[in-house]
């Protein structure tokens, strides 16, 4: 990763530079509606998308990853920070300026069942975009639904059925389809097989890896299953409480975690191996991801973490690049060697974390999460 | 030999519809004993849930129909009046469900749910069932069970919910606990949690478990003996062990490779299973995989009986193949990495 964007890479290559975003959501209270708190459901996130690359975005629900995918095609507004696709900031334009870069930028979401309006057809659904965007003729369109329809591996003559004619994996196709109809370059897929059975899961992705050679698309890709996000990604983003906290090639992160976080949400993976699950050791990861309306001081992890020291509840620590491009933000580093230690430099200057704390009040107990009691007699491996 | 607790002969399922009659379940047999875990496996719509249910006596109604037996302890659960099967259900077997977010009554308090289940079976005081179900959340695993006992569920996170669940499911003590999907609306560390929990008070309380879910990773660490399920019938049966290192049947080789998985390279290609499940309405002639499997032949129009067809005894299948071909056949299929390499 370049330090400032404009070196090393020309702006070409990347696709989407995101610095410093943070996506806070109001808590309002009492009569007069005041904000007494703040969602810190992103916070301060910062990374760089290359063309025709897929970005695999993991970390458990409430982590603030579906947020973030959001934001960065401004279905949500973000609270601070730069969104620059293509060269331009997108992160201020309005409505009418950011329209054609819609058609640069779709998504395709979880809930096949949910996603689709059930009273259009096929057609129309995938249509629609084409007709917001003023593309073609009626002739031409109903052609390239067609032609899509044949891409996601359905037939041009179910044009005419509706959503629930069809099963769970085939709608999640007619949701790529519509993705696909603008000719997007960049697709933001947030569990995208999340809903469906294994075996439709596969072809499901190994569909979005065709997809991606031939019309060279870049992903990001939000899933919350390990093994899915090895599978597609070229590299990973590692999100805990609206931070990303690890983000490196997809196969280091996997055989080289550094951030403790990374090691634990690894090892809780079932592998379906008896043998091997039998000898493996486990980190069973104690409590329940913090509340993100107060998150812990320092390092968000450290109220889960088995290395915490004193530290780690004082400072919040930056990402810090540990050689081939593997950032991680911890102060207790895992599989690093000394020498890359010595090394290591800080990414980017990091906005300073008392930043984000102040003139947020304190007083929401209310509903949430038992912080940091030590919540479950589970012990630690097995 | 343990006890045996359960012994399921030839169930079958069957629920008449407007479009036509619905074979959820076709010719089930298994037997639990005490202190084991059996673990069924398969997609939406197998009848891994309709079984689960059935044993529970949920599926009861004018449109069901049941063939075979259920026979806990000697009774025919199939056969009980619905008055004694509120009896079995709670007290024998408990039930833990899929979605912790929606099995728990919103409006009221996480201990008066529990206290609800203890007193419905159970003649005891509004006082003692109440320290008994703070004692139940303190075994599950809730902080503060004295005072989170009073928390609405809104107040507790997904985790919290599931074990609140498995505490209704515990409450009466049962013998077997059955666990339909219990971890799939869990994110990985939660889940890794509540498969430790459920393992270890199968041991606590001396019970048996059906652990039901389509994560054959989970099912590797938990159960003792698996039921691949596929269109309402057992495709393959056998230890952890068999499933895992012998699979027998098509399918079995096909949800082993569909699977993308962290301790093995990462292959260009996953497995796929064309096409889609059959419709339970209208099922292909002989083996109901045959339209979705590469392996077929002539003989797959006739459909393969459930029997061992290995040296293992325990080890059951339903597939015409020989055993030899599908030894050599099936890593292209579980371990597509390992062919392209070859």
């Amino acid at each position: 990763m370049t330090a400032d964007g404009q070196a090393g890479e020309s702006a070409e290559t990347l696709l989407l530079q995101v610095r410093h975003v943070k996506k806070y959501f109001p808590i309002r209270k009492g009569l007069l509606q005041r904000e007494v708190a703040h969602v810190h459901a992103v916070d301060d996130v910062s990374f760089e998308v290359r063309a025709g690359e897929t970005l695999g975005l993991v970390g458990e629900s409430g982590c603030g990853k579906s947020t973030l995918g959001r934001t960065l095609i401004r279905l949500l507004e973000p609270t601070a920070g730069e969104i620059i696709f293509q060269g331009a900031h997108i992160e201020k334009l309005g409505r009418r300026r950011l329209r054609p870069l819609r058609s640069e930028m779709q998504m395709v979401f979880q809930d096949p069942y949910a996603s689709l309006n059930p009273r259009k057809r096929v057609g129309t659904i995938v249509s629609d975009p084409m007709r917001i965007h003023n593309l073609g003729n009626r002739a031409e369109q109903k052609r390239r639904v067609g032609e899509i329809l044949e891409t996601v591996g359905l037939s041009p003559e179910h044009y005419n059925r509706f959503p629930h004619e069809f099963s769970g994996g085939q709608r999640q196709r007619i949701g790529i389809a519509r993705a696909l109809a603008l000719r997007p370059k960049l697709i933001i897929a947030d569990e995208p097989v999340s809903a469906l059975d294994v075996s439709i899961q596969s072809q499901m992705l190994n569909l979005l890896d065709e997809l991606q050679n031939e019309l060279q698309l870049t992903y990001i890709f939000i899933a919350h299953d390990l093994g899915v996000v090895r599978h597609v990604s070229d590299r990973i983003a590692v999100m805990y409480l609206g931070k990303i906290v690890e983000l490196s090639p997809a196969e280091e992160l996997y055989t080289r975690p550094i951030m403790p976080y990374t090691e634990a949400l690894l090892s809780a993976v079932p592998i379906p191996d008896p043998d091997l699950a039998e000898k493996r050791q486990r980190i069973v990861l104690e409590g329940d991801v913090p509340s993100p309306i107060n998150p812990p001081s320092g390092c968000r992890f450290h109220p889960r973490c088995r290395y915490a020291t004193d530290i780690c509840k004082q400072v919040e620590p930056p990402l810090v690049d540990y050689g081939n491009t593997h950032l991680a933000a911890c102060h207790h580093p895992l599989n690093v060697d000394e020498e890359t230690l010595r090394k290591a430099q800080v990414a980017e200057e990091e906005s300073p974390a008392a930043a984000d704390d102040t003139a947020l009040p304190q007083d929401t107990s209310g509903a949430s999460d038992p912080v940091g009691a030590p919540s479950t007699p589970d012990t630690h491996s097995r | 030999m343990a006890e045996l607790l359960l012994e399921v002969k030839n169930l079958k399922v069957q629920f008449a519809t407007e479009d036509g009659i619905v074979q959820a379940v076709d010719d089930i047999s298994f037997e639990l004993e005490r202190g084991k875990v059996l673990g069924i496996v398969g997609e939406s719509g197998s009848g891994k849930s309709v079984t689960s249910m059935t044993l529970m006596g949920l599926t009861r109604g004018v449109n069901a129909r049941f063939g075979g037996e259920v026979l806990y302890k000697g009774a025919d659960l199939l056969k009980v009046s619905d008055r004694d099967m509120q009896n079995y259900r709670g007290n024998e077997l408990g039930m833990i469900f899929q979605d912790p977010m929606t099995s728990l009554n919103p409006v009221y308090r996480i201990g008066d749910q529990i206290i609800e289940a203890i007193q419905a079976h159970e003649k005891v005081g509004k006082r003692a069932a109440r320290a008994r179900t703070v004692e139940l959340l303190r075994q599950v695993g809730i902080p503060n069970p004295e005072t989170r006992v009073d928390d609405f569920p809104h107040q507790f996170s997904g985790g919290m919910r599931q074990r609140a669940m498995i505490a209704i499911a515990l409450s009466c003590n049962p013998a077997v606990l059955i666990a339909d999907e219990p971890t799939t609306a869990l994110d990985v560390t939660i889940q890794a949690q509540i498969v430790e929990l459920i393992g270890r008070l199968k041991d606590d309380f001396d019970s048996a478990v059906i652990f039901i879910t389509h994560d054959l990773g989970v099912i590797a660490e938990i159960a003792d003996e698996i039921i691949v399920m596929y269109a309402g019938r057992v495709v393959e049966r056998g230890t952890k062990r068999d499933i895992f290192y012998d699979p027998q049947h098509p399918y079995t080789w096909g949800l082993l490779g569909s699977i993308p998985r962290l301790d093995r390279p990462r292959p260009e290609r996953l497995h796929t299973i064309e096409g889609l499940p059959p419709s339970l309405i209208n099922l292909p002639q002989g083996c109901k995989f045959r339209p979705r499997c590469p392996h077929a032949f002539e003989k797959c129009f006739e459909e393969p009986a459930l029997e061992s067809r290995v040296e293992v005894p325990g080890h059951l299948d339903r597939c015409w193949l020989d055993v030899e071909y599908k030894r050599a056949h099936r890593d292209e299929t579980i371990n597509p990495g390992s062919a392209e390499a070859a």
